[in-house]
């Protein structure tokens, strides 16, 4: 084979590869990209059934509920509009979980409106609100692992 | 005094990056061999004569001695060594500030606290946006140091290219520092007391895990830098190859290392039993480790067999261009991240200005120089070259999975739309195309190179087959019902373990060079860190109870009594400490002690996990919260082999660097034969 016959098809290989890259990463995250939702986005355009999905917002005050088994809460998550989600989870909560303060969950949302929380994401620190929920960037700092 | 020096000496290791790329371009533009910018690259004449082997090298016509091309080029590598050495010193300077706790400063009251032990006050010197972005530079400063110190192999112009590509990217990040992040600001009136370090970074981690990873980060700049220099100099061929690979090999160490050490600590600091969340600064720092990984094989192409030469260049851009990118999704804030320091839309901007500044214009660059890069030599599909290849292709393919899954949330969300991208998305993609690239692994090094037959190869690895045949029969047989990636994950593990040694085979082992042996051990790593990740994903076993001191939980081997939680102290936290004896069969019992710690400077919260580590596996438990009626939240998880993730991790950065000394070794007595026949 010729020099530029060999880099010829080298870079036609290199290009195959990655259009069959970003083919496979779009058409994978059109089934996992996880959507975001705060209360008012729920009322506003429904919820999807069974699929992972990620919501966000206050925890209102005197909601946080504990079932008899020691490992199951429950709580209501709220924003600025008076719609709220309710929110079940079986686990360790964050250190910083705690009520009127910023939530940011992943899990599913059943028929009847509740969302099973496969996990409550960690927030690390007491200034920090997940940028989502801040209308003002910039005036909190979150910090953490370097 | 101390932050006016630092503040000085920064300022001053500016006007020398400056003064190095002013006399580089001064240089360049007097040194014969050069064109011009405006010139057509058809015909640069001399500019032309690749070299075909390094005994031919092309030298550049001497230039007389008082000339000021001399005089530029004598001075551009103390220059280079200066800038090192004041921006070091200002990087001291900063550190000796946290030391001491110096509240008048604005950064030290931001992020330390006079209670604070003292490796915290040491390490939280980069514990923050401007100490972090201070550490970079002077990383990068020390880079082109110990290149102007170090490098004797390029030709002196593509040195002194080089090291003005270098000064290049520093100043921007010496713009950025003194203008949007300064870290010597002082307050007036100081504070009383400093606000702490969040708690999650007061770990030995902190010491060890930034340093390191900076430095392979940053090292990658000078990939970069070389590649630049080759470029405007002409000069892409197996030489520059052989003078680039130690550098890049010596920044990839570093980034595993780097990599390696922020994957235990996360494991075992956050408390949440996993290993790799898939976070988009994780992703931040393992983008530049695939680009060099594969930069690392193809520059090997170039080396030995002159083939790949416009790809090596391009790859080297890349690999800096991720470590940037890395750098601006970290340091910008733009991401919900665990590693978000500040949210400023103005430092994000200035690193966004940066990266498109210095991408582009490398991009610019190689496509207006990539005609002038010939073709090299040629080779057949079935050959090391052609595995090497494979290779290139499945970690850019890989990349460009990870680069996409990391930036699509920005995407989405600049036309409104909130997504994440988490484990879901990057394991589908990124588990399937990491095997068939661990499985290209077992080919390649029995290989021989230009051409081969793969009848002939297949014979090679008849041993790792059998064995990767054998171990799918006993996990199907002894451990039924595994995912299929969890399946071929071990099974390959196995395979590609016996395969990593075939280069050993039938050698005389201490003649075997050291480089060689470098590549069995990465090679070997990487299958022992496979099979860690294997093993963790299929047989960890996990309990979450709520319960009563004097009760005993049971979780994989182990049954663990929960004895009693007590009361302690630390220098800056007060923690509630749970109790646990672990017994397993008839073995010794040992004790747990994982604890839900307060600190006081920030008050925050954290779980201390206490983790014993066996022989076959680790025992993880985490202390959660109590209730009304006095039980504890306990979770607990036996996770068998996981310690092999980052034994695997740490083997691969051994092997770098035994390649790392093999090369040196060699290099250093291939020119003193030079200089003995001269």
């Amino acid at each position: 084979m010729k020099p530029k016959n060999q880099r010829l098809a080298l870079l036609v290989l290199a290009g195959a590869a990655m259009l069959g890259a970003a083919l496979l990463a779009m058409s994978a995250l059109k089934d996992q990209a996880a959507y975001f939702y705060t209360p008012g986005d729920v009322a506003r355009q429904g919820v999807p059934q069974g699929r992972a999905v990620r919501i966000g917002g206050m925890v209102r005050e005197h909601s946080i509920r504990r079932a008899p088994d020691g490992l199951t809460i429950r709580f209501t998550v709220g924003d600025e509009t008076d719609r709220t989600i309710e929110v079940r989870y079986r686990g360790i909560v964050p250190d910083l979980f705690k009520e009127k303060s910023g939530v940011v969950a992943e899990g599913r949302f059943q028929p009847d409106g509740l969302f099973v929380a496969d996990e409550i994401l960690a927030k690390h620190d007491e200034n920090y609100r997940p940028p989502e929920l801040d209308p003002k960037k910039g005036e909190h700092k979150s910090k953490s692992l370097t | 005094m101390m932050a006016e020096t630092g503040l000085a000496a920064l300022w001053l290791a500016a006007a020398l990056s400056l003064l190095q790329l002013v006399l580089g371009i001064a240089f360049l533009r007097s040194s014969p061999g050069l064109l011009g910018e405006g010139d057509h690259p058809k015909d640069g004449g001399g500019a032309f004569q690749e070299p075909d082997s390094p005994s031919t090298e092309r030298r550049s016509v001497p230039l007389p001695e008082a000339s000021p091309g001399r005089i530029y080029a004598a001075a551009v590598r103390p220059v280079a060594i200066a800038q090192a050495l004041l921006v070091g010193l200002s990087f001291l300077l900063l550190i000796q500030l946290f030391l001491r706790t110096d509240l008048s400063v604005e950064l030290v009251a931001a992020n330390s606290h006079t209670l604070k032990p003292w490796l915290y006050k040491f390490a939280g010197a980069w514990g923050n946006h401007e100490g972090s972005m201070l550490l970079w530079v002077s990383v990068l400063a020390l880079a082109g140091a110990a290149v102007a110190l170090l490098e004797r192999r390029l030709p002196e112009r593509t040195l002194i290219a080089t090291l003005a590509a270098q000064a290049a990217i520093g100043l921007g990040f010496y713009v950025f520092l003194l203008f949007a992040s300064n870290p010597f600001r002082r307050l007036d009136p100081p504070p009383v007391e400093g606000n702490g370090l969040n708690p999650l970074l007061q770990d030995p981690g902190l010491a060890f895990h930034p340093p390191t990873l900076y430095f392979g980060y940053v090292g990658v700049s000078i990939g970069f830098s070389f590649a630049v220099g080759a470029l405007v100099t002409r000069n892409v061929g197996p030489a520059f190859a052989r003078a680039m690979r130690p550098w890049i090999l010596g920044a990839w160490i570093f980034l595993t290392l780097g990599i390696t050490a922020g994957s235990y600590w996360a494991y075992y600091e956050l408390g949440w039993g996993g290993w790799w969340f898939w976070d988009p600064v994780e992703n931040a720092s393992l983008m530049p480790w695939l680009a060099t990984t594969a930069l690392l094989h193809s520059v090997t192409v170039l080396a030995t067999r002159d083939s790949l030469r416009a790809w090596t260049v391009m790859l080297a851009v890349v690999a800096f261009s991720m470590s940037m990118v890395g750098t601006f999704l970290v340091r910008s804030g733009i991401l919900t991240s665990v590693h978000a320091f500040a949210v400023d839309p103005r430092r994000g901007a200035f690193i966004l200005v940066l990266l498109a500044f210095y991408i582009g214009g490398a991009l610019a660059l190689f496509a207006a120089r990539v005609g002038t890069v010939k073709e090299g030599t040629t080779f057949e599909p079935v050959s090391r070259e052609g595995a090497l290849v494979l290779n290139n292709l499945f970690l850019t393919v890989l990349l460009g999975l990870v680069l996409i899954g990391t930036l699509y949330p920005l995407a989405t969300e600049a036309m409104g739309v909130k997504v994440s991208v988490g484990p879901p998305y990057f394991n589908a993609v990124a588990g399937p195309i990491a095997l068939a690239l661990v499985a290209a692994m077992a080919a390649g090094p029995v290989l021989r190179w230009r051409r081969d037959r793969l009848a002939q190869a297949a014979r090679r690895l008849a041993i790792p087959l059998a064995v990767t045949a054998l171990a799918f029969l006993l996990v199907l047989v002894l451990a039924p019902g595994l995912s299929i990636l969890e399946l071929l994950a071990l099974v390959l593990a196995a395979g590609v373990a016996v395969a990593s040694l075939a280069p050993l085979w039938g050698r005389n082992l201490r003649r075997t060079p050291l480089f060689t042996w470098g590549m069995v051990v990465s090679h070997l790593g990487i299958a022992v860190s496979l099979a860690g990740m294997a093993s963790n994903a299929a047989f960890t076993r996990e309990r979450l109870v709520a319960a009563r001191p004097g009760e005993t939980v049971k979780v994989g081997p182990y049954s663990i009594r929960f004895d009693s939680v007590q009361p302690i102290v630390g220098p800056n936290w007060t923690a509630i400490e749970g109790r646990l004896t672990a017994r397993r069969g008839s073995r010794a019992a040992f004790d747990l002690r994982p604890q839900a710690r307060a600190f006081f400077a920030p008050p925050t919260e954290t779980s201390e996990a206490a983790i014993a580590t066996r022989l076959d596996g680790q025992l993880y438990t985490v202390l959660g919260k109590s209730d009304a009626e006095g039980r504890w939240q306990l979770r607990l998880w036996w996770k068998p082999f996981v310690t092999l993730i980052w034994l695997g991790g740490a083997m691969v950065a051994l092997g770098g660097f035994l390649s790392l000394v093999g090369r040196v070794r060699r290099g250093r007595r291939s020119a003193a034969r030079e200089e003995a026949w001269a």
